[in-house]
């Protein structure tokens, strides 16, 4: 696409009154479109479990159509060339999360979600309003690589202060908030892996030794980031995160192989995670049962101990089969802990069915595309690397624990972008759209600024 | 770096794919079998979702449903539980279904596929289909006689209508409450282990599920083996027979509670309820044909259900003489169900003819249309039309001058036949008292009902335990209640 546009504009003459189309219009409308269709989930909750539109239905539309609005103008203001999808599918995705968890907080009525998460939302898109307004040039980012890694290294090490919570020690508490730094960190760490790779691209090219059929870049460029690499996973392995530290790990081997586009990365990569998976799931108590679990869903049913959390899940999405129960006629709240979170999935299959499901898959794989077309149609390596990064980082973190939670792969906690319970992950996605729609902006405003010279 | 690029977005595409492959595989092809996991909770919380249909007794619902806004939404109430619960059965969360409740189990919760119009469009829908309604065949009035009756000692009850083997009156005692099984909380569980640590056995159906001698009440059955076999063909005519009897092949004797019974002619022999003259009788009719006649009346049937299934009564057929003596007067290996005694009075009162007894009269969609009805059941010829006449009459002198004089309703014609049954080792337990009957009105072109009644008392003393002392007033309230409908 990019190549294609590129050709026409040279091809043709630029003609003075030409524009590159800016489509916030459409960007507005499909907004209105998710807002409303959040709502609409909304009501259809109430419906279904009390017959009558819940009474917050109207603070709610304002509420989500507020900060929608908002953002949008915050983009229309300061970013008028972004790619016109990336806000209306990071707010389809948060309100129909808000409204999962909003479901959910009806069979718990001892434990609301919800309120907390629309706190959290805002806060999530107030970071998105502050980010569209005052980083004015994304390249800003790649001067304070070293600070951003510095950061993520701190957050990753801050909760090993704190307790254990249900056996992994990745939050934080602080004056009845809990945070998870670990979710702060990917993006930082994103951003310091595209800043270095593009910084030594060219060296990353110079051979150094050789092994078997691996031509290894020289160690002084590939021994601080490895460094970092192998610091924060180790990390992750201590604080019992396995599902951030896969994430990690496939984000640099993804990074590196677009920076350098040796395919042996790529099996390296791979044949490092089996080993270390392998190794993992051998020696880890926690991990081996969840590797058990995976292979053997209904072992515990089979041995009268009733349904285990994964095959409650399974229950769920089968339950749901093609078209769904209807919001707010499923019962996966039987997953029981972790409902509202990790597992939050199985109640948009089961309510959703799998026509619902595939369209959320689909809505993740929408913006996973956008952000790797903003990737192509920069030239700078570094927001190359950077969109793909953070593409990347939705990608993955969605394949890992939607992928969990379907029994495709073993289940490592993780939360799905938007949907699942949890603010510092609601931040975090929130920052990465606002830096995608950066970068868009960057990217189809070169080719104005081309057109019009 | 573009080339690169285009490779990890076709490598996230692929992520992508597994994910939808995946969840088409579970959503689409594996679903029946995840929904179908016993472990899976969401067909009992579809179950207890909607109201279960009612169980009515004339008009009027026996069951009600508590909208208890739990899981397990809707919970079974029990108006008059202790007196409908040998009928109804429980429905609990935790516990299951029985009886009734068990047997149209399909048609209360809903699932039944003949409650839905277009059972296709429901499939797509998920509609589920709102719990029918059962009427049962019972007579409330009755039903209530048989359980004042009882007045909460141990025993049973069972009525039938001879002509079409309704069941007027099914009653157990000591009965108990089904709704505190109902729904599944610590409560329902403690009721439960309370229920079934009672040494009284409250959730025991009496009158179909416990079998026990019958006593002198069998007597009817031997009495028409041997009228059909052609052994008596006069009830007037005096029989040789020894008082006591000392039984074939052994040195024990039998004696009878009654005076005047050597020699006894059948008529006197069965209004006195003599032992000696019926042991006997029964070994001169021999194993073979007491068996025939036994097993028409009903007895080693194990696949009688009402609908739901009925204790077998049994006569052993495996017998030595001394044996079948007793088993003849209702001892030794004879056992039967008060429902099955009912039939025997039934079939003499209903020209020989037994009509299975059933429970359901019909069921019906909520809105009262009609999905099934009882219909008219099969007959069986327990004896020939003439030795029923024959026994009609003897049943009849039975409550005008012999032992069953308390079952006598003015007004109305009644035949019965008491019992006294010896039980436990060397007859050391209290024993059962006995009484069948049928009663026929004034007016009626035949007889309207047909009673067993059972009372297992321990408080009385030994000596006033007798079928024609505690049980037939219990009958004759019984057949008052049916007569005077």
């Amino acid at each position: 696409m990019t190549k294609a546009g590129t050709t026409v504009v040279r091809a043709d003459p630029p003609a003075p009154a030409v524009r590159l189309p800016r489509r916030r219009g459409i960007e507005l409308a499909l907004i209105v479109v998710a807002v409303l269709l959040s709502v609409y989930g909304y009501c259809a909750v109430g419906l279904a479990r009390h017959g009558t539109v819940p009474p917050g239905a109207a603070g709610y539309g304002a509420g989500l159509g507020v900060l929608a609005l908002v953002a949008h103008l915050a983009v229309r203001y300061r970013a008028p060339y972004a790619d016109p999808l990336l806000l209306p599918i990071g707010v389809l995705l948060n309100g129909l999360g808000l409204v999962l968890i909003y479901r959910l907080d009806l069979e718990t009525p001892g434990d609301r979600a919800a309120p907390t998460q629309l706190v959290w939302s805002t806060v999530g898109v107030a970071l998105f309003i502050v980010t569209a307004l005052f980083l004015r040039d994304f390249r800003v980012l790649q001067r304070y690589s070293y600070v951003c890694v510095a950061a993520a290294l701190a957050l990753l090490v801050l909760p090993i202060a704190f307790p254990a919570v249900n056996g992994a020690r990745i939050w934080i508490r602080i004056a009845g908030f809990s945070i998870q730094p670990g979710e702060f960190a990917k993006v930082l760490l994103a951003v310091f892996f595209a800043a270095y790779l593009a910084a030594n691209r060219n060296a990353l090219a110079y051979a150094g030794r050789r092994i078997w059929w691996l031509q290894l870049p020289t160690g002084r460029v590939l021994g601080p980031i490895v460094a970092i690499w192998l610091l924060s996973v180790v990390v992750l392995v201590l604080e019992r995160d396995l599902g951030t530290s896969l994430l990690f790990f496939g984000l640099f081997v993804v990074l590196l192989y677009v920076a350098t586009g040796r395919t042996g990365w790529i099996a390296v990569g791979l044949l490092l995670a089996s080993l270390g998976a392998v190794a993992v799931g051998w020696l880890e108590p926690h991990v081996h049962s969840r590797v058990q679990d995976w292979l053997h869903p209904f072992a515990t049913i089979e041995a009268g101990q009733g349904p285990n959390q994964l095959s409650q899940s399974l229950f769920a999405f089968a339950a749901g089969g093609t078209m769904g129960t209807g919001l707010g006629l499923g019962h996966s709240i039987l997953i029981g802990f972790a409902a509202k979170s990790d597992f939050i999935l199985a109640t948009a299959g089961e309510e959703l069915g799998l026509a619902g499901l595939s369209a959320i898959f689909l809505l993740y794989g929408l913006l996973v595309e956008r952000g790797y077309r903003a990737g192509l149609s920069l030239r700078d390596p570094f927001g190359r690397l950077l969109a793909v990064g953070l593409a990347s980082i939705v990608a993955l973190q969605v394949f890992v624990i939607a992928g969990g939670v379907t029994g495709l792969i073993p289940l490592t906690g993780m939360a799905m972008p938007f949907l699942a319970q949890g603010g510092s992950s609601v931040v975090t996605n929130w920052a990465i759209v606002a830096l995608l729609i950066r970068v868009s902006d960057s990217a189809r405003s070169q080719f104005d600024g081309e057109v019009a010279a | 770096m573009t080339r690169y690029i285009r490779h990890a977005a076709c490598f996230c595409a692929l992520l992508l794919v597994a994910l939808l492959v995946n969840a088409t595989r579970i959503q689409v092809f594996q679903a029946r079998s995840y929904d179908d996991n016993p472990a899976n909770r969401r067909t009992a919380i579809a179950r207890y979702g909607q109201p279960r249909g009612d169980i009515l007794v004339g008009d009027a619902p026996v069951t009600g449903s508590k909208d208890t806004d739990g899981r397990l939404r809707y919970e079974r109430t029990y108006p008059k539980g202790p007196l409908y619960a040998p009928v109804t059965g429980f429905a609990s969360q935790i516990y299951g279904t029985t009886f009734l409740e068990h047997a149209e189990d399909d048609l209360l919760s809903g699932t039944d596929p003949m409650l839905s119009a277009f059972p296709l469009w429901n499939d797509l829908t998920r509609r589920q289909n709102p719990g029918g309604n059962v009427v049962t065949t019972i007579d409330p009035a009755a039903q209530r006689a048989a359980y004042a009756g009882l007045a909460g000692r141990k025993g049973a009850v069972a009525a039938v209508e001879p002509s079409t083997g309704r069941i007027l009156a099914l009653v157990s005692s000591p009965s108990y409450d089904p709704q505190v099984l109902s729904g599944n909380d610590a409560a329902v569980e403690r009721s439960w282990a309370r229920l079934n640590a009672d040494p009284d056995k409250p959730m025991l159906n009496r009158a179909v599920r416990q079998t026990y001698p019958p006593g002198s009440t069998f007597k009817v059955v031997t009495l028409a083996a041997a009228l059909d076999a052609g052994v008596v063909t006069d009830v007037d005519e005096a029989t040789d027979s020894p008082d006591p009897y000392t039984l074939p092949g052994t040195t024990t004797s039998l004696t009878n509670e009654a005076t005047g019974c050597e020699d006894a002619p059948i008529r006197a022999a069965f209004m006195w309820s003599c032992n000696t003259v019926f042991a006997r009788l029964g070994v001169r009719v021999g194993v073979s044909d007491m068996a025939t006649t036994a097993a028409r009346f009903g007895f080693n049937d194990t696949g009688l259900g009402i609908p739901y299934s009925v204790a077998e009564s049994t006569f052993d057929v495996s017998v030595d003489k001394a044996q079948l003596a007793l088993s003849s007067i209702g001892q030794y290996n004879t056992r039967a169900t008060p429902l099955q005694m009912a039939m025997v009075s039934a079939a003499v009162a209903n020209g020989g003819q037994i009509r299975p007894p059933y429970l359901v009269e019909r069921t019906t969609r909520s809105g009262g249309a009609t999905v099934s009805t009882a219909g008219s059941r099969p007959v069986r010829q327990a004896m020939h039309p003439a030795t029923a006449v024959r026994l009609k009459e003897l049943m009849e002198e039975v409550v005008t001058e012999g032992t069953g004089t308390n079952a006598a309703i003015p007004g109305a014609i009644v035949g019965g036949k008491t019992g006294t049954a010896q039980h436990g080792v060397d007859n050391s337990g209290t024993p059962y008292a006995w009484f069948i009957s049928w009663a026929q009105g004034e007016r009626d072109l035949e007889p309207k009902v047909a009673v067993a009644v059972v009372v297992e008392d321990a408080e009385a003393d030994r000596g006033e335990i007798s079928g024609g002392g505690d049980a037939a007033p219990i009958a004759r309230a019984v057949m008052e209640a049916v007569l005077t409908d």
